[in-house]
């Protein structure tokens, strides 16, 4: 399984600028869009969007990928929308969702990990005064992405075990299992950083 | 320079070290035994990752109990599931957070992170998603990162448990051209050929201790079967 929205290789504009660029220029976008509150500007906004990933070397495949996990999300905003205003509004805000979500995909695909936690780090910096410690939480940060692999291969494995017994894990079935081998995973992850100095 | 002094630990009262004590200053030693025998348990006291219920276990003359921190420095330690040691998304990322609290500057960083990535072959995959790697390509990535701190003592346990026998080969060459002193815990036997000792474990205790060959027909004749029920470990 690849994770959702990470980083992609590559060498194109957005990959060479720096993540606090890219970040800073996506709130100014996604705020004049909103403020706008305009369907015409929403509808540019993901046309924009969508014609950017080509320009910074993204194939348009991570279009789909990006918007996918979210269009169930998006119909029911629609929908609701729809009932409690009226369609031009509806199509305004779903217009509003995507180009914003795309927008942000663009960012955290031609960032690595490792730049946006500097970043964050830096900007956390003064927390540091109130004994927030800006490293742990950007650390806790990185394991959670890396986590999600995890889920998804203990997941794998224990619907296997089912399966190969000749039962059907049913979602219900699998949560025991799941946890039982996340929280193993955990155990050795922890030993592994603190060996490794990282603690 | 390695030294358990006289030490005993145990699990929910049951004994898994029982008395040990041993000076290792080799550069290859190797560590063998039947499972449970203790050898993990025993690894992991070399970094202070267990500490033992009596006795010391002394590295370059620190005590574990008393300097943990500093001895994780010095002593780099390889586990047999290369998923579990991963910590950073991408190949080069998980190298260079071990690097996070060295001091060095962020060019020095990139240099090491390039040397390590392109002496274990992986300076192809660096932006690469680290858990799509092959099994022997993550173990290599852990043996990487784990290398690129330059530690002075390395413990590798059961580093190969889980791959086949060209990764496991790979492996055995990248310990074999380390500089530093290597403590390799297996079940690989034929790895420990041209090892300067190897330690065989049994309930604890250390049952024979000498060269690979002798210690390697000592384990077959107390792993042989006596006509006895069959174990069930
Ligand atoms: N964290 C723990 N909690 C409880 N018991 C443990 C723990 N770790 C190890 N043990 C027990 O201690 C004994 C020795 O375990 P250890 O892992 O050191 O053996 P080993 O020689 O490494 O075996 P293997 O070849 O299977 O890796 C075993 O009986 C094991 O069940
Ligand atoms: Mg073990």
């Amino acid at each position: 399984m690849s994770t959702v929205g990470l980083y992609v290789p590559g060498d194109g504009p957005a990959h060479r600028a720096p993540a606090g660029a890219k970040l800073l220029v996506l709130l100014v976008a996604v705020s004049a869009m909103l403020l706008a509150g305009d369907l015409r500007v929403a509808l540019a906004a993901v046309a924009a969007a969508v014609l950017l990933y080509p320009l910074c070397g993204l194939a348009p495949r991570h279009v789909w990928r990006t918007v996918r996990p979210l269009l169930v999300f998006v119909a029911v905003i629609g929908v609701f929308q729809w009932y409690a205003a009226d369609a031009q509004t509806a199509v305004r805000v779903c217009a509003q969702l995507v180009a914003a979500v795309l927008l942000a995909g663009l960012v955290t695909l031609t960032t690595k990990v490792s730049a946006m936690l500097a970043l964050f780090e830096r900007l956390a910096g003064p927390l540091r005064h109130v004994g927030v410690r800006p490293d742990r939480v950007a650390l806790t940060l990185a394991l959670t992405i890396r986590c999600i692999p995890l889920v998804a291969t203990a997941y794998r494995n224990s619907r296997e075990a089912y399966a190969a017994r000749g039962l059907r894990g049913r979602p219900h079935l699998l949560v025991v299992p799941v946890i039982v081998g996340l929280i193993r995973s955990a155990e050795a992850m922890g030993e592994a950083m603190v060996a490794r100095g990282i603690d | 320079m390695l030294r358990l002094d006289d030490i005993t630990h145990s699990y929910n009262g049951r004994r898994v070290i029982d008395g040990i004590t041993v000076e290792l200053a080799e550069r290859r030693i190797g560590v063998i035994g039947a499972n449970g025998s203790g050898k993990s348990t025993m690894a992991r006291m070399l970094n202070g990752l267990v500490i033992p219920d009596s006795g010391r276990v002394l590295v370059e003359g620190r005590d574990t109990r008393k300097d943990a921190k500093a001895i994780r420095r010095r002593v780099g330690f390889v586990f047999s599931d290369a998923d579990t040691q991963i910590i950073m998304p991408t190949v080069a990322e998980d190298v260079e957070v071990g690097l996070r609290r060295s001091g060095l500057s962020a060019a020095e960083i990139a240099d090491r992170v390039d040397g390590v990535l392109r002496a274990y072959g992986l300076d192809g995959h660096r932006d690469h998603p680290a858990h799509l790697l092959s099994s022997g390509q993550k173990q290599l990535l852990a043996l990487a990162s784990v290398l690129v701190t330059d530690p002075a003592i390395l413990v590798c346990d059961e580093p190969t448990t889980l791959l086949d026998l060209r990764n496991t080969a790979a492996i055995e060459r990248r310990l074999s051209a380390l500089p530093q002193q290597v403590v390799l815990l297996t079940h690989h036997l034929h790895m420990l050929a041209g090892y300067d000792r190897v330690l065989v474990l049994d309930e604890g205790r250390i049952a024979f201790d000498g060269a690979p060959d002798d210690a390697v027909a000592h384990y077959t004749e107390l792993m042989a079967p006596r006509g006895g029920p069959e174990p069930h470990a």
